[in-house]
Formats: structure tokens, C-alpha cells, sequence
């Protein structure tokens, strides 16, 4: 909707509607349509053996696991609060498996599924959102930065990151790339738009890898964009691509292309992957109230993972006891999340003044010790019950 | 020893530091061909190159984030934002990035960023080029907030602030950068006195005068008036905001049983009121006169045909020196 002049709500021009936002022209990339049937493009030709797309499908029905014992652990007070990555499951592994060792993330707070690409143990995740930790793994050994919870704040992160990329010289031939994750609802952000100019104007290697999963809790994508959200790369100077986010075959080639220009000094690609969030925002929230079952309908249809089962199924090299093994395997995977995040302790209360700066501080150090005189003048009290 | 403005002393601090480490780098708008709007990085582009010495685009959020990136792949970025009003728009990655990388990742990442910037009045300028936000820096945990107030101390406290492994908000009295002194630039860091520490600039035994920034020359002026009337200031630097040196503030009021704050900043929440808090809980007993604020008003700032009046002088400060005594 727009308001015109005279203050009267008009109806958006054609092009904001959600039916011309995706799937519409060539440059709509899908390698694998949703009936698992393999589809060919001509800038993006993929090669993957039988045991690759084992391996991907592997990925995609753990990680599926993963996030679902961790909404069962939050139902059951375990977490705080979960955001689960259900639906976009392809979008994450297809763009994490893009990824090269030495290649460097920067994610939101909902991929999951790249964690796991890069050997995040899902247990540091569960940490952050049952509130142990606010992340605490290590960006650097990962290459895959904490989890930023502030909207787009990232993508100037993964932008400074990719400049310093630039300063060190590895650039071009065995050069190093920078992936950011954001959202559809991060387009609208200051920050995003601000990173896109910097990395722009200094041709900075890194790749912006929006998943449009037409949600931003509550508003909908056009409450954000009155264009498709890979045109606004136009823009700023470098090259969009709209690719089917719950196409795992499409989102790693398309990935992997864009990392490789950036690596060897064509500058950023912004990647829009048109995905759906099938779950709610988070545990918190409510999408009965927004939006309808029948979008949702649409969109289990295009699940990311039944089109590879299918493929596999298809291709005839793939039998029963493979899929059985894999559930066998995520449901290993399941236990073990679910069972150690139960038994996860909490952190020491004292830790509260530890990691706030480089070395001791003496204010910080008295208040500590104001805190423990204080807490232990209640010991003895407490020993009498 | 070398006789230097503040501008120069800074500007040759940076150099130093550029020419120490070679991951240093400075970055904001109008730092490179034009040296700064104030010059403070005047010639460093010529020297160093676009790759160390970087304009960036008009976006401070832009600024303070790469920066933030910058640090993460093992750069000591210097960020300058061009005056105190035109921070705001980064100050979500200076508190909820900068500021907090360091506990999210348990200690295993550091942000050895300095965010220089310009501050206060005086210089007869426009809306947002007069602002002291010193206090919304102080009040965050993770940061280390500093103010120069001249030549001598700038020199290696800019050096200082960028070996710092934690984020630096780096205050520089805009007002002063004309301000001539003798520089000791041959004097090694490691003999200087601590980033951390504040500094007593005139002795005295009636009173404690704390200030810092544009504040320490009015104050030391005051202490020479004063000096007239028989009343001996002790003028302290504070130097240091976060941390502060409440070693040094309280066993100059423990001597003195009084204790004034002076600062451009408004009263109300500003770091005036965190050193009275402090200062009476500490001192109590040898205070014989409540603490007391300079500082302005709880309005906006004003046009600046307003500001000498406005802001604190050296009679505001005499005047509070009176009430003190009027205990």
C-alpha cells in the first residue's frame, strides 16, 4: 500500500506484490525444482557426484534435527528462547558448503545450519539462547563469527573484515573471501544499506547473503521493499542474484560464484535467497496472528529437503538404508543436543566481571568483592535451613 | 622538548603510531587529502598511503563498523568522527558491538579501536559541533573514555589509546587545539604516566578542582586567580573518565575536605555526578563541604552568540570555589 498526496491509501504498484518478487524471468536461479527434478543454467553449471549430494542432504535433515529438539528443549523451559532456521535449511547448507577453509562468516543469529558447516558445536548455540553464554566460541578457529542479535549490525563487520583481506594482500589468485548473513528485514536497516556502499566503493571481497524468508517477525516483505530485494544491489554499484532459497544445489553454486569473484577481486555480489520462514519468528512468537495457513501450505510444497530426497530417490543410486542411516544419524545427533543441553551447567556468577576489558580493573575488581562479601553474608543463614 | 599546538601534537602521535605498527590504521571523513577538517591528520595519507590512511564514505555507523571488522582481522583501526554531535549515529557499534565483543566471545576477541573525537564548545559553531557526550561513553561497560587537554599529554596518550587492546573513545577539546606547549615527543612510553592515571596540574591545600578536557586550562586559571584571594586550588586532570583515578581524586580531597567538578557537559547524569557519588561515599568524613558541580544547564545547547556565557569560566568555577567555602 502507498499513501498518495491527498493521504488516501492506494494499492502498491504490481511489482511490490509478493507474487512479482520471485520465480518470474531467468533471473530467478533454481537448480533443482521442487519435484526433485535437476535443472540446468547456463552461468551456473554444477557438477556434484552421488556422494556429494549424500553428503548435502546428510547436512540438511541434521540441521533439521538440531532445531527441532531445540524448540522441544525451549517447550519443555530448557531455553530461553530458540529461533528456528525451518525452511531455510537449504539457503544455509547449499551457501555454507559454498564456503572455503579459509573463507570467513559472519552470521545472524539463526544459522544454524552454517554453524554446522563451519564446526560449530550446535551445543555453543544452545549455550546463547538458554542463556549460559552469549556465543564464546571462537570466531577465529571457526571462521565463523558470534552471532550478532542487532539487525544488520554484521554487515559492516564482515565488510571491515573483507577490507582487511584487501590490506593483507590476499586478494586475486589463492585470495580469501568474506560471506555475511542478513535478512529480508535487514534491507531496511541503516547498516546494511551503509555496508553495501563500503564495500562498493572500495570493492571490498565479500558476499551479502540476504535469506528473504518474507517474514521480519510480524511485517512482510513489502513493508520493506517495493522491489525484489536483489535489484537494489543495482544501486550500489555491483551485481544481485535471486536464487531459490530452499534449492540447496542452486544456493551452492550460486555461492560458490559469488565468493570466487570476491576472492579474486571482483568486488561483492549480493545473493538473495528467496526462502519462506516455516516456523515462527522465534519461540515467542505467534504467526496465527499474521499470516495464513494456506502460505504456509504453498510453501511446504517447496520443502528443501523432500526435493533432495526425491532427486536421490530418482537418480536410482540411492536406496532406503541410506535414508535410514541419515535418520539414524540426526537422531544420534538429536540425543546428544538434547541431553547435554539439560545437563548444560550455568556459568559461575562471578563470571559476570570477567571479559569486560583486557586486563584488571579496579573498579570492577572492588565491586566484586562488594558482591561476594555480600552474597556470603547470607551463608550462614542459609546452612541453618 | 619541542613547542607544539595541540593540532600538532596529536597529529605527530598519530605518525608515531603509524610508523610503530603498521596494522594501525585512520579512517573517517575528510582524513586524507584535506588532513582533517581540524588538520589533525594532516600529511599522514601523503605519507602512508590510502590503504592506512582511509577517507570513507559519510556514515559513522559505517565508520565504527568496519572499524569493528578491521579489528577482527588483527587492524588497530583510529576512527575519527568529525565532531562530537555526528557520533550518534554509530553508537550502536560503539555500545552493542564494540564495546561488547570481548565478553560475547569470553575474552577471546579484542577491540583495539580508538574513536577520536572532538568535543565541546567554544568555537562559535553550529548545532551538533559543541556537544560533550562524554558521559553516555563513561556509563558503558567495555569502553575506556579518555580526554586530552593539551599538548604535552596528547602526545602519548593518543600512542597509548591506540596500543590499547580495549575500545578507546578518545576526547580532544576542540576549543584548544591552538593551545602552544612544549612536547617531550623523545620520552619512551613506557616512562610516561599511565593512560589510566590522572594528573595534579597545580598544587593546592583549600580545595580539589576535577576537571578534564577544555575544563583543565580554565581551572588552572582559576587556581592562579584564586591564588590572589589567599585560596590554593588543587587542579587535577582527571585524563581518564573510564576508568577514573579515584585513587588520586580521593587523597587530593582527603587533604583538601573539598572537592569541586567541572565540566562543559550538562550537570544532570553527567560524569560530575558519578565523581560526587563516589567522592562522598569515599571521603566522607574529611569532606567539610558538600561536592560540587560545574557544569551547564539541562538544556540543549545554544546558539552559539550564548556560549560564553554559557559555558563554565573561570569565574563559574570561583564561584562554586565560594560555596564551597561557604560550608
Amino acid at each position: 500500500m502507498a499513501v498518495d498526496g491527498d493521504g488516501a491509501v492506494t494499492a502498491a504498484p504490481e511489482s511490490a506484490g509478493l507474487d512479482g518478487q520471485a520465480g518470474s524471468g531467468a533471473e530467478f536461479i533454481q537448480l533443482l525444482t521442487p519435484e526433485g527434478e535437476r535443472a540446468e543454467h547456463p552461468d551456473y553449471p554444477l557438477d556434484l557426484s552421488t556422494d556429494e549430494v549424500k553428503a548435502l542432504y546428510r547436512d540438511l535433515v541434521i540441521v533439521r534435527r538440531i532445531d527441532t529438539e531445540a524448540i522441544s528443549l525451549q517447550r519443555q523451559g530448557e531455553l530461553g528462547i530458540w529461533a528456528s532456521l525451518l525452511g531455510q535449511e537449504a539457503a544455509q547448507i547449499g551457501s555454507g558448503r559454498a564456503l572455503g577453509p579459509r573463507d570467513m562468516c559472519f552470521p545472524t543469529y539463526r544459522e544454524h545450519g552454517v554453524a554446522w558447516c563451519r564446526g560449530v558445536d550446535p551445543l555453543k548455540l544452545l549455550e546463547l539462547f538458554r542463556g549460559v553464554s552469549h556465543g564464546g566460541w571462537d570466531p577465529a578457529e571457526h571462521r565463523f563469527h558470534l552471532y550478532t542479535i542487532v539487525i544488520g549490525a554484521q554487515t559492516l563487520h564482515a565488510t571491515g573484515y573483507a577490507m582487511g583481506i584487501q590490506r593483507d594482500g590476499l586478494v586475486g589468485e589463492d585470495g580469501e573471501a568474506v560471506i555475511v548473513y542478513f535478512g529480508d528485514g535487514a534491507t531496511s536497516q541503516g547498516d546494511v544499506n551503509e555496508s553495501f556502499i563500503w564495500a562498493s566503493v572500495f570493492n571490498a571481497p565479500v558476499v551479502f547473503f540476504c535469506q528473504n524468508n518474507q517474514w521480519a517477525i510480524s511485517e512482510p516483505l513489502e513493508r520493506q521493499s517495493r522491489i525484489p530485494l536483489y535489484q537494489r544491489s543495482r544501486g550500489f554499484g555491483f551485481p544481485g542474484v535471486q536464487v531459490d532459497g530452499n534449492d540447496v544445489f542452486a544456493c551452492l553454486a550460486v555461492t560458490r560464484k559469488a565468493l570466487q569473484a570476491a576472492r579474486e577481486g571482483q568486488g561483492p555480489t549480493l545473493i538473495e535467497a528467496f526462502t519462506y520462514r516455516m516456523g515462527a519468528h522465534t519461540t515467542t512468537d505467534d504467526p496465527t496472528r499474521y499470516r495464513l495457513a494456506a502460505e504456509l501450505e504453498a510453501w511446504k510444497l517447496k520443502d528443501p529437503l523432500e526435493r533432495v530426497k526425491a532427486y536421490l530417490v530418482r537418480t536410482g543410486s540411492v536406496g532406503a538404508d541410506f535414508f535410514e542411516a541419515v535418520e539414524a544419524e540426526a537422531a544420534q545427533v538429536g540425543k546428544h543436543v538434547r541431553t547435554s543441553c539439560q545437563q548444560m551447567p550455568d556459568p559461575e556468577l562471578m563470571s559476570i566481571f570477567d571479559n569486560i576489558y583486557s586486563e584488571p580493573d579496579s573498579l570492577l575488581n572492588s565491586e566484586r568483592e562488594q558482591f561476594a562479601a555480600y552474597l556470603d553474608s547470607f551463608e550462614p543463614e542459609e546452612a541453618a535451613q | 622538548m619541542t613547542v607544539l599546538t595541540l593540532a600538532k601534537s596529536l597529529n605527530e602521535g598519530l605518525r608515531r603510531a603509524l610508523e610503530d605498527d603498521p596494522k594501525v590504521l585512520i579512517m573517517g571523513e575528510d582524513v586524507g587529502k584535506l588532513g582533517g577538517v581540524f588538520r589533525i591528520t594532516d600529511g599522514l595519507q601523503k605519507d602512508f598511503g590510502e590503504a592506512r590512511v582511509v577517507d570513507t564514505p559519510l556514515a559513522e555507523s559505517g565508520i565504527v563498523g568496519t572499524a569493528i571488522g578491521l579489528a577482527l582481522r588483527g587492524y588497530r583501526p583510529v576512527c575519527e568522527i568529525q565532531f562530537d554531535g555526528f557520533v550518534f549515529p554509530a553508537f550502536d557499534q560503539i555500545v552493542n558491538q564494540l564495546a561488547k565483543h570481548r565478553l560475547r566471545s569470553l575474552g577471546k576477541v579484542s577491540m583495539p579501536v580508538v574513536i577520536r573525537i572532538p568535543f565541546g564548545g567554544g568555537i562559535g559553531a553550529v548545532e551538533h559541533h559543541s556537544e560533550s557526550p562524554e558521559a553516555y561513553f563513561a556509563h558503558t561497560a567495555g569502553l575506556r573514555v579518555v580526554a586530552c587537554s593539551g599538548p604535552a599529554d596528547a602526545y602519548p596518550m593518543i600512542q597509548q589509546a591506540i596500543r590499547w587492546d580495549d575500545p578507546v573513545i578518545f576526547f580532544e577539546p576542540k576549543r584548544r587545539y591552538w593551545d602552544k606547549a612544549e612536547v617531550d615527543s623523545a620520552a619512551p612510553l613506557a616512562d610516561v604516566l599511565p593512560l589510566t592515571a590522572a594528573r595534579t596540574v597545580a598544587e593546592g591545600s583549600d580545595v580539589t578542582v576535577l576537571a578534564y578536557g577544555p575544563m583543565v586550562r580554565t581551572c588552572v586559571e582559576a587556581a592562579v586567580a584564586a591564588r590572589q584571594d589567599g585560596r590554593e586550588l588543587e587542579v587535577i586532570d582527571l585524563r581518564s573518565l573510564a576508568p577514573l583515578d579515584t585513587e588520586a581524586i580521593f587523597a587530593s580531597v582527603r587533604r583538601t575536605g573539598r572537592c569541586v567538578v567541572v565540566h562543559e557537559a550538562a550537570v544532570t547524569g553527567g560524569l560530575g555526578a558519578e565523581i560526587a557519588a563516589r567522592v562522598t561515599e569515599a571521603c566522607f568524613y574529611p569532606l567539610v563541604a558538600p561536592v560540587l558541580r560545574v557544569g551547564v544547564f539541562s538544556t540543549p545547547y545554544p546558539p552559539s552568540r550564548l556560549e560564553d556565557q554559557y559555558l563554565p569560566d573561570l569565574d563559574r568555577v570561583l564561584d562554586a570555589v565560594d560555596r564551597a567555602f561557604a560550608f
